[in-house]
C-alpha cells in the first residue's frame, strides 16, 4: 500500500508550525500506524532528514503516551483503539493521510507531534488519590465492595490518561478524565471520605490549567480509547456540586 | 567476597529479626536526607511515595511525559499474595516454595521467603488505594490460578492488572508531589551514576526536552529502571525500556548478576514482518481456559477447524498432565518452540501454536468467556485480524522480562555503598524463572515494604554526606556524558540506531534465546563487537543535542545494548548447565527438559566492569538452602 502524509511539522515549543508532505511507500496492511510512520522516519533518517518526532512507549494501547490527530479525529476514530493499536488494514490504498498532535491550551506542542500534558499530572495531584499512607491497611476482605460498585470504578479506572478526550473537545475540556478519576475512587468505600472535596478540588485545578468548559456533546467519549462512558461527567457534576454546596474544597 | 547480609536464624524469622537489627533514622532527621529514586514504575512509584511519607526528600525520574506511563502499567495477568482467601491450601510457605521452585532453585531463599512473607500487606495496601480488583458477588475479592501453581493466589483487575497496581502506586506518588514531598522529573533519562569516595552520590541525567545535561546529587541513590529484554529488539517491553541506567552503573563499578537469565514467555502474539516494532502478550491467565495444541501431522496447512479432535496434539496436556496448560513459562516456551522445530507450527512462517477457547466457550459460554478477558480477545482481534471467540489465537514465545540485573544484598543495596537496586531491575528473586504475576508482586514489596525499612539503616550507619552537585566528581561525569552524546551526533555514518539494534537483537535472539549451546555462544561474543564497532563508525544520528530528539535517546540505547549483550551471551557461556529459562542444548534430561547441575553451578554469577576491553571478572554468591532441598522441577 501507498499513502501520502501530510505531516504536522513543528521545530520547537516557540516556533511555527507547518504541514510538510511525505510519501509512505510499500506500506503493509499489518503494519501499526506508528510502525507505519517507523519506515517513513528510516527514510527520512537516511536521506539525511530530521525524522517526525511522536510520543509512543508501549505500542499495546495502555501507557497513553501516543497520541496523534489522524484525519481530524484523535487516535484515527477506530473504536476503543489508541493510535499505537491501529494498523494501515483500515485505511485505503493510495489515501491521503492527515496527521496532528493534540492541540489544547493546556497541552502545548513541544516539537512535531509531541505534546506537554504535565497538566494532567498536576490535575492528578489535586486531589485524584486516596489520603492513605503505606502501611497498616486493614485486610484487604474487611470491606465487601459489591461487584457492580467494583466494575463501575474499573470501567472509570480504565483511563489511560492519553488525553484523546481533550483532543477531541471543542472547548478542550478535560472533564471525561477527571470524571474518570473522580468516579473510580468516589463509586469506591475507600473514596467516600474525601469525595467532595476531591471532585471540588480536581475540578478547579482543571480550570486553571487552562481546560475549557464541559457542553455534553460526548466527542470525548467517542473517541476515547478506553470508552469511558460519558455518564462519569454526571458523576462528577452531581459530587462537584454537592461539594460546593457542602463548601469543601481547595 | 560477596556478603548477601543474609540474617542469621529460622527462615521464617529472618526478616522480622532483621527488621529489629536494623537501624532507625528518626523522625526529625529524615528530612535531612535527599534520595534519588530513579524509574516511576511499580518499584519506584512505590519507593518514592513511601520514602517520602517517612520524610525523606525524594527526586523521582523518569524518561515518560507521565510517571504513570511506566511499563509495569502493560502487565495483564495478575499480582500473587498468600492470602489463602479460597481455603484451597496456600500459605506463605507455599507461596514462597512455589517461587524457589519455579525459579529452578537458583533464587535466593532468605529474599524470597520475605516476598511470600510481605505479599498480603500488598494487596491490603492496593485495596486501600482504591485499586478496583476482581470481585466475587458476595463483594469479596476473586482469584484465579497462575503458572506454577495449584492453589488460586493471583488478585488481578481484569486484564489490566499492572495499570490498576500501578495507578494505584502513581497516585499515592501524585499525593506526596502536591505535598511538595517529591520532585519529579518526567521526561528526564539517567545517563549515568556518579560515586564520591566509592558512595553512590548522584546521578547525571538528560533533560529530554530541552537536551541539557545536569547533575543532581543525594545521600543515596535507588535505581528502578526495569529490565533489559529490548536487548533483543523485539520483546513485549515497551519500545523506550533500556538497560542504560543499570549498566552505567554496572560501568562505575555494580556487579551485574545472571544477565543471561531472560524470560521467554509463551503466550505473545507471533511475529509478523521485519517492520515489527514490538511483541504484544497475551496474558497467561488464558491458559486457564485455554488449550495449547498443534496438528499432529508436520507440514499440515489445514485450518484449525478443519482437523480432527484426534489429529490435534494437545502437548502440554500430554506430557505434564498434572500441570497441563499451565505448566511454568520457561517450560511451555520450549515446548511450543520444539513442536515448531518438528515442523507443525502453525500460521505464516510455522512459528506459533495454536490456544483453543472452543471446549470453554461450550462449557461456560462466550460470554463467561469475554467477562474474564473480553479485553485480550479485543487486542488480539485488533493485531492479529482474527475473531479468537471463533478460530484459535494463535500464539509464539516473545522475550518479556530478565530475572538477571544488578547485584544487591539482602537489603537490596549493590556492592556500591548508597547505590539500592528494586524490583525487576534487581536479580534476587526469581531465580532463572519467574512465575506468572510474581513481577508485580516483586516490585510493589521491594518498594513498598523492603526499601523504606533498609534504606534508613545505610543512613544510619555511614557518615552523613551529599555533596555538591557542581563538585568535580559530578563535573567530571557531566563532561563524559556530553562527550558521549557529542560523539554519537559527529559520526554521520550510513547506517539508521534502529538497524544496528535490530541486527544486535536478532543475533541475541539465535545465539542467546529460548535455546543456546557453547557454539552459538561463542559466535555471538566474536560477532558483537564488530556490531559495535561498526555502530562507532557508520551510525546516523540526525539532529542536535539541544531540544527533543528521539534518534539521539534511542542511539545511547542501542549503544549500550551492544555492549551488554557481549556480557548476556558470556554469562550464558560461563553457565555450563541448563536451569530454568536458561536451556543449554548440551544439558538435558532424556525427554527434553531442562538439566541443572547443583554441584558446579549452585551460585549466581556477579559479573564486574574491568574496562572496555578487558573481560569483566566474575564473583561467585553460593546459593546455600538452609530449608528447601533442591530437587529435579517436575510439573508432570
Amino acid at each position: 500500500m501507498n499513502f501520502t502524509l501530510k505531516v504536522w511539522r513543528q521545530g520547537g515549543p516557540d516556533t511555527a508550525g507547518r504541514f510538510e508532505t511525505y510519501q509512505a511507500k510499500d506500506i503493509q496492511g499489518e503494519m501499526s500506524f506508528l510502525e507505519m510512520l517507523d519506515v517513513v522516519n528510516e527514510d527520512l533518517i537516511t536521506g539525511g532528514h530530521e525524522p517526525i518526532d511522536f510520543d509512543s512507549d508501549c505500542r499495546e494501547g495502555i501507557c497513553g503516551m501516543c497520541s496523534l490527530v489522524v484525519n481530524g479525529i484523535p487516535h484515527g476514530g477506530q473504536k476503543g483503539t489508541t493510535v499505537c493499536q491501529l494498523h494501515m488494514r483500515s485505511f485505503e490504498d493510495g489515501q491521503t493521510i492527515t496527521i496532528e498532535p493534540w492541540r489544547a491550551k493546556a497541552f502545548p506542542v513541544l516539537k512535531d507531534l509531541v505534546v506537554d500534558r504535565t497538566a494532567f499530572d498536576r490535575v492528578i495531584q489535586s486531589g485524584g488519590y486516596i489520603s492513605v499512607n503505606t502501611g497498616g491497611a486493614p485486610d484487604a476482605n474487611a470491606t465487601p465492595i459489591a461487584k457492580i460498585d467494583a466494575d463501575y470504578a474499573f470501567d472509570a479506572a480504565t483511563c489511560i490518561g492519553c488525553g484523546a478526550c481533550v483532543a477531541a473537545c471543542k472547548n478542550s475540556s478535560a472533564m471525561l478524565f477527571v470524571g474518570a478519576k473522580v468516579t473510580h475512587l468516589n463509586v469506591l468505600p475507600q473514596g467516600h471520605p474525601e469525595r467532595f472535596t476531591r471532585a471540588v478540588n480536581m475540578v478547579e485545578a482543571m480550570d486553571s490549567e487552562g481546560f475549557g468548559a464541559c457542553t455534553v456533546t460526548g466527542a470525548c467519549a467517542a473517541v476515547c480509547p478506553k470508552e469511558i462512558p460519558l455518564d462519569v461527567i454526571s458523576k462528577l457534576n452531581k459530587d462537584y456540586a454537592l461539594g460546593v454546596l457542602k463548601g469543601v474544597g481547595v | 567476597m560477596l556478603d548477601s547480609k543474609i540474617p542469621s536464624g529460622p527462615l521464617a524469622q529472618k526478616w522480622d529479626k532483621h527488621r529489629f537489627d536494623l537501624k532507625l533514622v528518626n523522625p526529625a532527621n529524615k528530612r535531612k536526607f535527599t534520595v534519588i529514586v530513579v524509574g516511576s514504575g511499580l518499584a519506584g512509584a512505590s519507593a518514592s511515595a513511601t520514602l517520602s511519607e517517612l520524610g525523606y526528600k525524594v527526586k523521582c525520574f523518569c524518561y515518560q511525559d507521565s510517571p504513570r506511563r511506566a511499563h509495569s502499567i502493560a502487565a495483564q495477568g495478575g499480582i500473587n499474595a498468600a492470602k489463602n482467601y479460597q481455603n484451597d491450601g496456600d500459605s506463605t510457605y507455599r507461596l514462597f516454595y512455589d517461587t524457589i521452585k519455579g525459579g529452578d532453585f537458583r533464587a535466593r531463599e532468605a529474599n524470597v521467603y520475605r516476598l511470600a512473607q510481605v505479599s498480603t500487606n500488598i494487596i491490603d495496601q492496593c485495596v486501600a488505594q482504591g485499586v478496583p480488583f476482581a470481585r466475587e458477588y458476595g463483594g469479596h475479592l476473586a482469584n484465579r490460578s497462575f503458572g506454577g501453581a495449584q492453589v488460586s493466589r493471583t488478585f488481578y483487575a481484569r486484564g489490566q492488572t499492572g495499570q490498576q497496581l500501578l495507578l494505584g502506586a502513581y497516585q499515592a506518588l501524585a499525593k506526596q508531589i502536591a505535598k511538595g514531598a517529591v520532585q519529579m522529573f518526567s521526561r528526564t533519562e539517567m545517563l549515568d551514576l556518579v560515586l564520591v569516595d566509592g558512595h553512590a552520590k548522584g546521578i547525571v541525567v538528560r533533560d529530554l526536552n530541552t537536551g541539557r545535561v545536569t547533575s543532581h546529587s543525594a545521600d543515596a541513590v535507588v535505581l528502578a529502571t526495569g529490565g533489559y529484554g529490548n536487548a533483543f529488539y523485539l520483546s513485549t517491553n515497551a519500545v523506550g525500556c533500556n538497560v542504560t541506567a543499570a549498566f552505567r552503573a554496572y560501568k562505575r563499578g555494580a556487579l551485574f548478576a545472571n544477565p543471561c537469565y531472560t524470560q521467554i514467555h509463551p503466550t505473545c502474539i507471533p511475529v509478523n514482518g521485519d517492520y515489527q516494532s514490538k511483541l504484544t502478550l497475551m496474558s497467561e491467565s488464558l491458559r486457564n481456559d485455554g488449550r495449547v495444541w498443534v496438528p499432529k501431522k508436520p507440514g499440515d496447512t489445514r485450518a484449525a477447524s478443519d482437523i480432527p479432535e484426534d489429529e490435534r496434539d494437545y502437548y502440554l496436556e500430554r506430557k505434564y498432565p498434572s500441570f497441563g496448560n499451565l505448566a511454568p513459562r520457561d517450560i511451555a516456551s520450549r515446548a511450543a518452540k520444539e513442536v515448531c522445530d518438528e515442523g507443525r507450527g502453525v500460521g505464516p512462517g510455522g512459528l506459533g501454536v495454536y490456544l483453543d477457547f472452543s471446549d470453554a466457550i461450550r462449557r461456560d459460554s462466550e460470554d463467561a468467556i469475554r467477562a474474564r478477558y473480553g479485553n485480550l480477545f479485543q487486542m488480539y482481534e485488533k493485531i492479529a485480524g482474527e475473531n479468537a471467540y471463533k478460530t484459535p489465537m494463535r500464539i509464539y514465545p516473545a522475550v518479556h522480562y530478565t530475572m538477571g540485573g544488578l547485584w544487591v544484598d539482602y537489603n537490596l543495596m549493590s556492592n556500591i555503598p548508597g547505590l539500592f537496586v528494586l524490583g525487576e531491575a534487581n536479580f534476587s528473586d526469581h531465580g532463572a524463572n519467574r512465575l506468572g504475576a510474581s513481577a508485580l508482586m516483586q516490585g510493589l514489596a521491594d518498594g513498598y515494604f523492603v526499601i523504606p525499612y533498609t534504606i534508613g539503616h545505610y543512613f544510619a550507619t555511614t557518615p552523613k554526606n551529599c555533596p555538591s552537585d557542581s563538585s568535580q566528581e559530578f563535573r567530571d561525569v557531566e563532561k563524559q556524558v556530553n562527550e558521549r552524546i557529542q560523539k554519537l551526533l559527529s559520526i554521520d555514518g550510513k547506517r539508521t540506531v534502529r538497524s544496528f539494534h535490530r541486527e544486535v537483537g536478532k543475533m541475541i535472539w539465535d545465539k542467546c534465546g529460548m535455546a543456546r549451546n557453547k557454539e552459538g555462544l561463542e559466535e555471538a561474543i566474536r560477532l558483537i563487537p564488530s556490531i559495535r564497532e561498526e555502530f562507532w563508525q557508520n551510525v546516523k544520528v540526525t539532529g542536535e543535542p539541544e531540544g527533543i530528539n528521539k534518534t539521539l535517546e534511542h542511539a545511547g540505547r542501542v549503544a549500550d545494548f551492544l555492549e551488554f549483550g557481549e556480557l548476556m551471551c558470556l554469562d550464558a557461556l560461563e553457565r555450563d548447565e541448563s536451569c530454568g529459562g536458561h536451556f543449554r542444548t548440551e544439558h538435558q534430561t532424556p525427554d527434553g527438559e531442562a538439566l541443572r547441575n547443583d554441584e558446579d553451578f549452585a551460585y549466581v554469577s556477579a559479573w564486574g566492569f574491568t574496562g572496555d576491553s578487558s573481560r569483566p571478572s566474575l564473583e561467585k554468591e553460593p546459593l546455600v538452602y538452609e530449608e528447601v532441598k533442591m530437587t529435579q522441577r517436575s510439573y508432570k
